[in-house]
């Protein structure tokens, strides 16, 4: 991961006129909350995430991912592939507790 | 601009314990740099299950427990300006067997033996707590004091606060080693050059151990990889956290209504990939398993998300933190054996004092040195 020094902005936070719109659909996180939490001091794609849960929905960031990461990147001056993509998670397809549970061909017997 | 590489505490490891300390230390006037090799909340400390748990604790670390829970937990959202997400709502372990039925007293006379409000309760009991459990439990331990937090927003929480009281966070810088000048801890070594501070707090989970061997120090510490998963939000259910006397799983539901629950296969041990923290095809499974037993109304609810992380499981199952004697300037807290998170906010009290004045006078800690390890009589 590339070296990035944080420390507080001196200057206030900006509002914009398209801070309302929608960009996580999942967990309805706006632009303008994306642009607050890099304000705050979230550097990464994972940090702003965990932030805000932008990309912890059931698409899992498979929708937005994008839009953040360009977001992320307007704000912090960077080429959004310098920002990197959220650490991918299994499953692929949200699994039923149920259907996990029977996958027992390790399990040893009672 | 000329960069920072100096200031009165360098704090390496960007995870719950560095930044709460960071916080702390720049409220009292200090000037900090924290180095992390990754991003913030890397390791543990954003993994995590959110446990907020007195009970089933040593003596020896049950102080910090309970300190955090009476005086900081309840207003640490405000403190911080991020909500963590407290609920204090008891922690609850189930046992199905007789077998289990002993494991709780053996833990519930424990903790009451330290004066904390433990007791067992039947099976009944626990569904009139919790109306969604299976029929087959037959006993619980009830700790009322005991709740959870959102570990990530905690972490990231005390991260905003420090940055805001003027800490610099540096990540994506790995540090390799420590140097002294004239005797003292002075210079931290990196893959992008030297900083220097006139104290250093070494609070980089397991990765710790192996940087404090470059100044001749050592601690029985292991790795241990473990697992949680996620669920979709479900409508609220209960504000518990819930633990199993078998250790299957424990967890709980989060405000957003996802369930967080962790567990392991048994034999991550061998499984496992220490370096890169990728989960185990057995591990969701195992904890399914353990779900449906506990739990079978969640059998349709569907997991979105799962992921790995370690333990740095200390041979004793506690924490390291102390200054180091023989080589002054040098300030530990590693070892916290996959309960840290809870007495992270406690922590940090007891490592402020310990580096602004000597001694930790808020906390006893006095039991968790890093010189309490003997080798056989
Ligand atoms: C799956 C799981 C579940 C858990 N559940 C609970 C629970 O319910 N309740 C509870 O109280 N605790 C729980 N824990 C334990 C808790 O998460 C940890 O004890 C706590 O987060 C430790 O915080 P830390 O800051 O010491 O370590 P970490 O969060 O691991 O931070 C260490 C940081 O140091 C960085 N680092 C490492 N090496 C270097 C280097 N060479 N240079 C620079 N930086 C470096 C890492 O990248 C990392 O960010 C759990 C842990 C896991 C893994």
């Amino acid at each position: 991961m590339a070296k990035i020094i944080r420390t507080a902005h001196t200057e206030p936070f900006v509002e914009k006129p398209d801070d309302d719109m929608i960009i996580c659909r999942c967990e309805e996180i706006t632009k303008g909350e994306i642009r607050r939490a890099v304000y705050d001091g979230m550097s990464t794609m994972n940090e702003v995430k965990r932030y805000l849960r932008s990309g912890m929905g059931l698409c899992q960031g498979q929708t937005c991912q994008r839009l953040v990461q360009n977001i992320i990147a307007a704000e912090m001056k960077m080429k959004p592939t310098e920002v990197g993509m959220i650490q991918g998670r299994s499953p692929v397809r949200p699994v039923e507790i149920g259907i996990f549970s029977n996958n027992k061909t390790d399990v040893k017997e009672e | 601009m000329i960069e920072k590489r100096t200031a009165d505490v360098i704090i390496i490891g960007g995870g719950i314990m560095g930044c709460s300390t960071a916080y702390r230390l720049a409220k009292l006037g200090l000037d900090v740099i924290v180095l992390e090799k990754k991003e913030i909340g890397n390791g543990g400390s954003c993994r995590n299950a959110g446990g907020v748990r007195q009970s089933a604790r040593d003596p020896k670390e049950l102080q910090l427990a309970m300190y955090a829970v009476a005086n900081i937990w309840p207003t640490l959202s405000e403190e911080l300006g991020v909500n963590v997400e407290y609920h204090q709502k008891g922690n609850i372990r189930l046992g199905l067997t007789e077998k289990d039925v002993k494991i709780l007293e053996n833990h519930t006379a424990k903790s009451t033996k330290v004066g904390l409000d433990v007791k067992m309760i039947s099976g009944d009991e626990a569904r009139e707590i919790c109306p969604y459990m299976s029929d087959e439990i037959i006993a619980a331990s009830w700790c009322p004091t005991d709740g959870h937090a959102n570990p990530l927003k905690t972490t990231l929480g005390f991260y905003k606060r420090a940055l805001d009281l003027g800490v610099t966070f540096i990540s994506g810088v790995e540090v390799l080693g420590i140097k002294k000048i004239k005797g003292e801890a002075r210079i931290v070594e990196t893959d992008d050059g030297d900083y220097e501070g006139g104290q250093i707090l070494l609070c980089a989970g397991y990765d710790s151990r192996r940087i404090a061997n470059t100044v001749g120090i050592d601690a029985p510490v292991e790795r241990q990889v473990n697992e949680v998963l996620v669920t979709e939000a479900m409508p609220h259910m209960f504000d518990i956290m819930l633990g199993v006397a078998g250790g299957e799983f424990y967890g709980h539901q989060s405000e957003h209504g996802s369930f967080v629950l962790g567990g392991n296969s048994g034999l991550q041990a061998f499984t496992s990939n220490t370096d890169h923290f990728m989960t185990n095809s057995l591990t969701a499974p195992c904890i399914s398993r353990g779900i449906m037993k506990y739990f079978p109304c969640l059998k349709n609810v569907k997991v979105v998300r799962t992921w790995a992380g370690y333990y740095d499981q200390c041979i004793d199952v506690l924490p390291i933190i102390d200054n180091i004697k023989e080589v002054p300037g040098l300030t530990v807290a590693f070892g916290f054996s996959g309960h840290g998170f809870g007495i992270s906010p406690a922590v940090s009290i007891a490592l402020s004092e310990l580096m602004t004045t000597g001694k930790s006078t808020t906390i006893d800690i006095s039991q968790l040195g890093y010189d309490r390890f003997k080798s056989k009589g």
